[in-house]
């Protein structure tokens, strides 16, 4: 009895063990977050300052890991190279299973966002996308919605095949590079999110100058924060508790302003029925 | 053509030094403004070249992959800032692919993706052709300048296969500014070298010119006869010109001596004539002078006192003794016999002045080597003595001294006496040997011609100098002695 006694002793311990070592562990293995081209990644000084806000807050290293492509990040999220991603909802709803929904941002009130058609400023007829027909389209991203699905999604309604719609499509792989190539006449017409062009009208106002934007697409869900399923519960309320709680500081708020956001919500699946729906309509899943 | 060859030195020199300045001036900026476009279109080329090899290589990747927006930042990194900064900066660049239509272009306004080169404009279907003919990935790098732009043209090309070619594109515009550039400085800097060169060959030109032109004046005046030198000191250089000066100088002075001796002759020749027909005349008049003067003493003898036949006669008698003393003065006979001229014949002379000299309170110093008998005839020597310090009595101003030295040496007798007065005029002192004529009132003109003819006849020398005041006569007398 004594034994059996000693042995769920020594049994709790060892399992308390490896708890103890994975805590200590937590406390000086970074946490890794992925940043994609979903929001203006490229800029590197107010990132920064949220990173540093980040450690401040979770008493831990904070690494960021920028990748141009969303499939990147995602294979990084799989791979478990990332504990956290900032990815479109495309990627998000196409790899649920392997992600988790982690905190949802807020612009304008509202989780939502929607994609904008954009054209060159000089070019004053284009209504819809359907009088782009054999014109150059620059895409943002084969992950993206509001880049890429939705473009093409409007284009199948219309009963185009949008692979062969336009005479050329090329992937700039930012959205702030398909408001440039546009700018610039690279492409004749792009689309882009309405978080980044907002954010863009503020920081770059001769970028979003030279183009017009024809249509807006309905609301999606905003692009979300997502964690890899491994990630432990621990980690994820400390991180998730961080990016709720970013507007009730000053700091905090001031990076919101800088990312050009309201807030942070935890959100749900519900936000992204939308798209859910984009997608097995176009079936590209 | 022909009147600027005619243009005096003075300015025949400085203009023709101008001349070469300013063509050198040109010259030198034409080639320095040739040489920096040349040196800048070299610079562009061998900068494109390199640029082109370096995008090329990452451009094989991005059309490889078609990745137009990487292709598109590939092309527009090199043109990032302001092109004023760098002329070397391309206008535009292309990346066309295999068939010459544009894969990306780093101004997509002006040259949208898929365009085809040869529909861009002539000198793009120029350019089309150039690298068409070349289609292997080796083919070397084109460069080819249009009317408006500069091409080079780079093979994108990997491992043997090639993908398309790289199209650097220079705006002419950029090489005219720098070349007006360069333009302005060089002009600038041909200003400044001219602002300092031109004065300097004026200045060096007129130094040169001067002198010849001085030079040609004199020579003219010595060809219309005025045998004036240049004054000393107009060229001090012992160059070319300067010996043309030194040489001009001693022809000038041969050619005065020569016209002043051929004077000479001709007043002694002069002199001469009039000495032979003065004592010819002076002989034909004396034979019956000397009658007269001897019928005259008879008949004087056998006026018996007659008063008024002796007051007559008296008179006829004053006047022929004035015409024998004239005729004797011009009958001057050097070959007399007379004993030796001695140093108290000198006293003599002098005694014999001295109340001559008192009333006109002008003082005589004579100073003399004179020891021995000096062989020459004593009574002509007197009377050349005597005459000149006579002349020179006379001519001196009162209270003013003449001084005579007399020299026996080297087998020569000199005689040089010198008196304060006013200076013989030019017109006198040329007729100044000749007889009747006299430099003062009080003479009768015929001492110093006697003297002349003395001097003359003995052999010697005699000449006069008159400047500043003072009046110098100069006898020089062989003496004849053995050695």
């Amino acid at each position: 009895m004594a034994m059996k006694k000693l042995l769920t002793a020594i049994l709790l311990l060892a399992g308390l063990i490896p708890g103890i070592v994975a805590a200590v562990e937590d406390m000086t293995t970074p946490v890794r977050i992925g940043l994609t081209p979903t929001f203006p990644h490229d800029q590197y000084q107010p990132l920064e300052a949220w990173r540093l806000y980040m450690e401040k807050k979770l008493k831990r290293p904070v690494e960021f890991v920028r990748r141009d492509r969303y499939i990147e990040t995602m294979d990084l999220l799989r791979l478990r190279k990332l504990d956290f991603a900032w990815v479109c909802d495309y990627p998000y709803v196409y790899f649920k299973k392997q992600v988790k929904l982690l905190a949802v941002p807020v612009h304008k009130g509202r989780p939502y966002y929607r994609s904008f058609l954009i054209v060159p400023k000089s070019d004053t007829k284009t209504t819809s996308i359907l009088q782009l027909k054999d014109k150059v389209f620059a895409y943002t991203d084969p992950y993206s919605n509001t880049g890429y699905l939705t473009p093409r999604h409007e284009l199948q309604q219309a009963g185009e095949d949008p692979a062969r719609f336009f005479r050329k499509t090329f992937f700039a792989w930012s959205h702030r590079r398909v408001l440039e190539a546009v700018a610039t006449g690279l492409a004749d017409g792009g689309a882009i999110s309405s978080h980044v062009w907002d954010t863009l009208s503020i920081g770059k106002p001769e970028l979003t100058g030279a183009v017009r934007v024809v249509t807006q697409s309905a609301e999606y869900g905003f692009a979300p924060f997502v964690a890899q399923n491994a990630v432990s519960d621990e980690t994820f309320q400390a991180v998730q508790r961080l990016l709720l709680e970013m507007e009730t500081d000053e700091e905090g708020r001031a990076l919101l302003r800088q990312l050009n956001l309201d807030r942070f919500i935890a959100g749900d699946a519900k936000l992204f029925k939308r798209i859910e729906r984009v997608i097995r309509a176009a079936g590209e899943k | 053509m022909i009147s600027i060859f005619n243009l005096s030195f003075r300015y025949k020199i400085p203009l023709w030094g101008s001349a070469l300045i300013v063509a050198a001036t040109v010259a030198v900026s034409a080639t320095l403004i040739a040489q920096s476009y040349d040196d800048l279109r070299s610079d562009m080329l061998s900068s494109s070249a390199s640029l082109g090899r370096t995008l090329a290589k990452t451009l094989f990747s991005a059309i490889l992959q078609d990745e137009i927006w990487q292709a598109f930042e590939i092309l527009r990194a090199p043109l990032h800032g302001d092109a004023s900064v760098n002329p070397l900066r391309p206008e535009m660049i292309l990346a066309l692919d295999r068939q010459q239509k544009v894969f990306a272009s780093s101004h997509p306004k002006a040259v949208p993706m898929l365009t085809e080169l040869r529909r861009l404009d002539g000198e793009y279907a120029r350019l089309a052709d150039l690298v068409g003919a070349r289609p292997e990935p080796d083919a070397p790098i084109i460069d080819f300048a249009g009317a408006q732009r500069i091409y080079v043209a780079i093979p994108i090309a990997d491992e043997g296969a090639r993908l398309g070619t790289l199209v650097i594109v220079h705006s002419n515009e950029v090489f005219l500014d720098r070349f007006r550039n360069v333009a302005w400085r060089s002009t600038g800097i041909g200003l400044l070298v001219l602002a300092v060169l031109l004065p300097l060959n004026w200045y060096w030109g007129r130094r040169t010119a001067v002198p010849l032109v001085e030079l040609a004046r004199s020579t003219g005046d010595v060809a219309r006869g005025s045998l004036r030198e240049p004054p000393p000191g107009t060229y001090a250089y012992r160059d070319e010109i300067g010996e043309l000066y030194e040489a001009f100088g001693v022809m000038v002075r041969a050619l005065r001596e020569k016209a002043e001796l051929e004077q000479e002759m001709i007043r002694s020749e002069r002199l001469a004539a009039v000495g032979r027909l003065s004592a010819g005349l002076a002989h034909e008049i004396n034979n019956p002078l000397a009658g007269m003067l001897v019928a005259l003493d008879n008949f004087k003898r056998r006026a018996d006192g007659d008063e008024r036949i002796l007051k007559t006669v008296a008179m006829i008698e004053r006047g022929l003794g004035q015409i024998r003393d004239t005729v004797g003065a011009m009958m001057v006979e050097a070959r007399v016999k007379s004993r030796d001229f001695v140093a108290h014949d000198i006293e003599d002379v002098q005694m014999l002045l001295a109340g001559e000299a008192h009333k006109r309170t002008v003082t005589i110093r004579i100073d003399s080597n004179i020891t021995g008998p000096v062989p020459l005839p004593a009574s002509l020597v007197r009377q050349v003595l005597m005459n000149l310090l006579l002349n020179g009595l006379q001519a001196s101003t009162e209270r003013g001294v003449v001084r005579c030295h007399i020299l026996h040496e080297d087998q020569r007798l000199s005689i040089d006496t010198e008196n304060s007065g006013r200076d013989i005029p030019p017109e006198v002192a040329a007729h100044m040997f000749e007889p009747f004529v006299s430099g003062h009132e009080a003479g009768h003109g015929l001492g110093l011609w006697v003297t002349y003819q003395i001097v003359s006849q003995l052999g010697g020398q005699i000449e006069v100098r008159s400047e500043g005041g003072i009046t110098r006569f100069r006898i020089d007398l062989p003496t004849g002695e053995a050695k």
